[in-house]
């Protein structure tokens, strides 16, 4: 092992901030039912936080509640369980972490059930299976359903026309639905109020993204950028409490770029930068720390990667705005990273690796999603063409633990960090006498 | 002299390259990975410090002028002496192993008669052995628990019977001794047993008949030269338990891709199918790796997709490609998973096709796949080298060939006779690099 031990085994305030959120949040789900609160259940990306908390609902993830259980190595016994139900073993993992998880009680991380919800909010679209995936929680709660259709940027581009067409969405089906369920008339100045604070965060967490581009990099955007946009992703954005843990991690990371630190893994901080790496693709859950051990060890440090994308491109200039409000929201969804096409998610790659000065970009292509893997090998070989730089492909899953080949997966990543090594060295006089 | 060593730990075998400072290659030693992939990288490169010796011979004894012609025929001699020798050594060896073995609580009261039932059965073993190195003899295998094992059975099977003893008995001290012998390290005293071998061959050698003396004199000075261990590098799935330091280890893509420009300067495109893994690696004009591809999550295609085939058809490895050779058509096989392939493969047995025409298909499935992985890594560029062991199936070659014509057009398709060295002579051009640098 070759990372430096730091007496960082002290968590963060932002770390422990954060813990306290979501804790708080599992805690706001365990007792919904005794406090008479309604609870609602949506995806990250295109999510409607401030939206929703217009109408003091719960929030509750389906998608997060799959990462917690594969990162609590649960989800694979879920998976088979809901593939004894009868779902086939080609269908996205957190769909069936999730399914096999309500057929074993539903128990959220703190091991207290999850609430069956009040109303499914399909929020984003772009992922064609979270439509299926709440066709199949309808079937199973027979709740209230709100769809929020949102149109494809196969133009790379959100006209006027799609924008207008969420909005007239968000005015005539999911506020009445969300003030059918919750009993709360909606008022516009208190969306107004959140939008203005998830700005305030908005501004924060990109400082902490493009922090990256210091040399050596203070953060993963990666590995640890998983857990910056823990917040602002999920049922916090718009609330003080993001606020907060944004400011707190503003200060840490801008304390660390002062002292040329490197970035936090779970071994203390890496000891070296010695690849700058873009990462396309969702992480693996269920090694995930043994998968992020492959990049440290070898000195990889991750300073950019589309997965931090998925709830939001704030890094490309969008805000929430309080002056427009369902404007923005509609905005917000159309410009999900995986609503974008093959064109505009290559130029966003490519500006990455120029911006961040990166040495090489890494796919992680994953088995079970095809709204994130379907055209990734084209991808990699534009920005190949238009980088010079290297690039390499790996494949692992969401969170079904038997698609991940740890030997392989290492073997790939060594060859890939070697590769752009021996690629440095290029200039220098390689062997090249026949045998 | 210096000599830089590249050993390619796969998880069939073990290969070991030695080479000089001009990046001449010197010696290539082969053994069975076994479960032990320490002991599996010292054989090996102990294999490659012989077959230096053997290029030091030639070198030596190039120098006499009345020898021209016959140096291979003597050198084959001396190989086959020395083979002897180290054969008889592990004998012995293993012969001791089974004796100590075969002590104990379980054996109580027949102490004597396994006792003398071993000693009987390694007489034999002992009695046979020059036979099995004479010229011309056949060799199943060159790996000591492939020889010693098939002969130990037989002969066992018959001193069982004789001595009142359960053959089961028998093969189950064998069993266990062959790992202990098989896992030792090999034994310093390389140069003795050249040494003995040396007298057995200059007393009857027909190729250095009236020259003895020069030549004994040339291969003791050969033997002399010291082989200094430069540097080593290590690859191949086993390289992570390798006892050297992160320095000394490269990952096989890169390995590949080097070893590949090695044999063919001009080579752009590699293709691996090794045991376990096919590789599909783009190298630029100096051998450094621009793509590489992989199956990972699943080992269909591989070599052992082949080895498995083999045991549903009771064949053996060698003998699938030949057969395949004699198919007047190709019968299409869907699976690319292996398990899924055996039942086709009995499937279409059953639905009376010959057999020769299924095993066209399923090379012809492998190819499939390769190219697939392939054409993921950048295609098939000129010139292609295909390497590993599935290399030397001449059914799959003709595949491989038919289908990049297809796709690619013509392309100068090198398969290199020592292509299973491809890793450790990578390997090995990166000690010699590690130390230039």
């Amino acid at each position: 092992m070759s990372v430096r031990p730091v007496a960082e085994a002290v968590k963060e305030l932002s770390m422990l901030k954060q813990k306290e959120m979501i804790a708080g949040n599992y805690e706001l789900l365990a007792t919904a039912k005794e406090k008479g609160r309604k609870v609602v259940s949506t995806f990250v990306p295109g999510n409607l936080n401030e939206l929703m908390m217009c109408f003091d609902v719960v929030n509750n993830l389906p998608e997060i509640n799959a990462i917690q259980n594969a990162m609590r190595k649960k989800s694979g016994a879920f998976i088979m369980e809901a593939e004894k139900r009868g779902h086939s073993e080609d269908v996205c993992t957190y769909v069936k972490a999730d399914l096999g998880s309500i057929a074993k009680g539903n128990l959220g991380p703190d091991g207290r059930p999850l609430p069956d919800p009040d109303l499914l909010l399909l929020s984003y679209t772009g992922c064609f299976t979270f439509m299926k995936w709440f066709e199949l929680l309808r079937e199973q709660y027979k709740c209230e359903t709100a769809m929020l259709h949102v149109p494809y940027e196969g133009d790379g581009h959100a006209s006027k026309n799609m924008r207008d067409y969420v909005v007239k969405q968000i005015k005539e089906e999911v506020i009445p639905k969300l003030e059918r369920v919750s009993g709360v008339k909606f008022d516009i100045d208190r969306l107004r109020q959140y939008l203005k604070e998830s700005a305030k965060t908005e501004q924060d967490f990109v400082w902490v993204l493009e922090s990256a581009k210091n040399k050596p990099s203070p953060i993963d955007a990666y590995f640890g950028g998983v857990y910056y946009i823990g917040p602002i992703f999920t049922a916090f954005r718009g609330t003080p409490d993001a606020t907060e843990y944004y400011r707190l991690l503003r200060a840490e990371i801008a304390e660390r770029v002062a002292k040329k630190q490197l970035p936090v893994t779970p071994d203390g901080e890496a000891h070296e930068e010695r690849y700058r790496l873009v990462v396309e693709g969702p992480p693996n859950w269920t090694s995930f720390r043994d998968f992020w051990k492959m990049f440290y060890e070898e000195g990889a440090v991750v300073v950019a990667s589309s997965y931090t994308k998925v709830g939001g491109i704030y890094d490309q200039g969008f805000r929430h705005d309080p002056d427009h409000p369902l404007e923005s929201l509609a905005e917000y969804c159309l410009g999900c990273y995986t609503n974008r096409n093959l064109p505009a998610r290559i130029g966003l790659l490519e500006k990455y690796m120029t911006d961040y000065e990166a040495d090489g970009l890494l796919v992680n292509s994953i088995k079970s999603c095809n709204s994130f893997s379907a055209g990734q090998l084209l991808m990699l070989r534009e920005i190949e063409r238009r980088t010079g730089k290297p690039a390499a492909f790996i494949e692992t899953d969401l969170v079904d633990p038997r698609y991940f080949s740890p030997a392989n997966v290492k073997n790939r990543l060594e060859s890939y960090f070697q590769m752009i090594e021996q690629k440095r060295q290029g200039a220098k006089a390689p062997a090249s006498a026949a045998e | 002299m210096r000599c830089f060593i590249g050993v390619d730990l796969g998880s069939t075998t073990t290969k070991a390259i030695v080479m000089d400072e001009n990046l001449d290659v010197l010696g290539r030693g082969i053994t069975n990975s076994r479960s032990n992939y320490d002991t599996a990288c010292r054989v090996a490169r102990y294999e490659a410090l012989i077959s230096t010796r053997f290029t030091l011979f030639h070198q030596g004894l190039s120098k006499l002028p009345g020898l021209h012609g016959r140096i291979e025929d003597f050198l084959a001699d001396l190989e086959r002496s020395f083979r002897l020798e180290q054969f008889l050594e592990q004998l012995a060896d293993l012969e001791a192993t089974c004796q100590i073995n075969a002590k104990g609580d379980r054996f109580k009261g027949r102490e004597k008669v396994i006792r003398e039932a071993l000693e009987a059965i390694f007489v034999r073993l002992r009695e046979e052995a020059p036979a099995l190195f004479a010229p011309g003899a056949k060799r199943k295998s060159d790996f000591f628990r492939d020889i010693a094992g098939s002969r130990f059975m037989a002969i066992s099977q018959e001193i069982a019977a004789a001595s009142g003893l359960s053959y089961d008995l028998l093969l189950n001290v064998y069993d266990k001794a062959i790992i202990d012998v098989e896992n030792r390290p090999p034994s310093e005293d390389m140069r003795d047993k050249f040494l003995r071998a040396l007298d057995r061959v200059t007393a009857s050698s027909a190729a250095i008949k009236s020259m003895t003396d020069q030549v004994s004199v040339l291969v003791r000075d050969a033997l002399q030269i010291p082989l200094d261990d430069t540097y080593l590098v290590g690859t191949g799935y086993g390289r992570v338990t390798l006892p050297f330091s992160k320095e000394h280890i490269r990952s096989e893509i890169l390995c590949h891709g080097l070893g590949a420009h090695m044999m063919y300067p001009d080579t752009r495109t590699v293709l691996d199918i090794g045991g376990q893994d096919t590789k599909a690696i783009q190298v630029d004009a100096s051998g450094i790796v621009e793509n590489f591809q992989m199956n990972d999550r699943c080992a269909a295609g591989c070599g052992r997709y082949l080895g498995y085939i083999a045991d549903e058809m009771n064949m053996g490895l060698h003998e699938l490609g030949p057969m395949a050779m004699k198919a007047t058509r190709t019968v299409r096989i869907n699976s690319t998973c292996t398990v899924f392939a055996g039942a086709e493969l009995r499937d279409r047995l059953a639905l009376g096709e010959k057999r020769e025409d299924i095993l066209a298909g399923l090379h012809r499935a492998i190819i499939l796949r390769a190219m697939s992985i392939i054409s993921r890594s950048g295609g098939v560029r000129d010139q292609f080298t295909f390497t590993g062991g599935v290399a030397k199936n001449e059914a799959a070659v003709k595949e491989l060939r038919q289908l990049i014509k297809e796709n690619y057009g013509d392309r100068v398709i090198n398969i290199n006779p020592e292509s299973i060295y491809t890793g450790a002579l990578g390997a090995a051009a990166f000690a010699r690099r590690a130390v230039e640098n």
